[in-house]
């Protein structure tokens, strides 16, 4: 079966907790394991809380998120039209941050890619950030 | 949320810790911090059922703040999967993580 959704919001940290509500629930149509339902909130968040911090620093904008389920498969992209990213190596490495005085743990991406089964990143610089990210249901069974 | 006696804190987390929580709860403690000499902090987890690497964070932040003066952080009443993500991070080196309650 193939479905589509797409959500947009503010870029307001009060939406983290909806966005990933929101994708949680748009995925339960594949009977996934409350592992995987675990799995998929945490990178979304991860990814919508980088939209707010990194993206927009803080501004309001809007942030869209599109997910497309594919047989077992489900896709998640989240998308900022914010400030992008320079060096997309550098973000994604463990522990790397541009943000410690606000506490961030530079775990954000490496997040992603744990609880994920693929993710990729693309950004232009002064044009946007999008993430996308995969993974299969029923795997883990 | 916020117990203490003599240097030590107790906070007992929300059931949601990302950065739209953990901002509020990292000032809250800071203030203490400073104003009031804490030196051990103690996480409750036991209402958390979310947690994303603002968690991570939240607890590195003031592992770094308290162990200026040698002061501790423990995590305790941890559910198995926050602890799986808090060792992804490599937490467990600093902080105190247990699933009991001390």
């Amino acid at each position: 079966m193939e479905n589509e959704m797409m959500i947009e919001f503010d870029s307001r940290s009060c939406n983290e907790g909806f966005a990933r509500v929101a994708v949680a629930a748009f995925i339960t149509q594949l009977n996934p394991t409350l592992e995987e339902v675990a799995d998929v909130k945490t990178a979304v968040s991860e990814a919508v809380t980088n939209a707010i911090i990194h993206g927009y620093e803080g501004a309001v904008h809007k942030v869209q998120i599109q997910c497309r389920i594919e047989d077992r498969k489900v896709w998640i992209e989240v998308i900022d039209h914010g400030k992008g990213i320079e060096n997309i190596k550098q973000a994604m490495e463990p522990l790397y941050t541009t943000k410690p005085e606000q506490d961030r743990s530079g775990m954000g991406f490496a997040f992603m890619e744990a609880f994920m089964e693929g993710l990729r990143v693309e950004s232009q610089v002064g044009k946007g950030t999008r993430v996308i990210m995969w993974k299969t249901m029923g795997e883990s069974d | 949320m916020y117990e203490q006696s003599g240097g030590r804190l107790t906070v007992h987390l929300p059931s949601e810790l990302d950065h739209h929580t953990a901002d509020g709860i990292r000032k809250e403690i800071d203030k203490k911090i400073m104003q009031e000499g804490v030196s051990a902090i103690l996480f409750d987890f036991s209402n958390t059922t979310f947690m994303d690497s603002s968690g991570v964070g939240l607890l590195m932040g003031r592992y770094k703040m308290v162990s200026y003066v040698g002061g501790s952080v423990y995590a305790v009443r941890v559910p198995e999967k926050i602890e799986k993500l808090l060792c992804l991070a490599n937490v467990e080196k600093y902080v105190h993580i247990t699933r009991g309650d001390r």
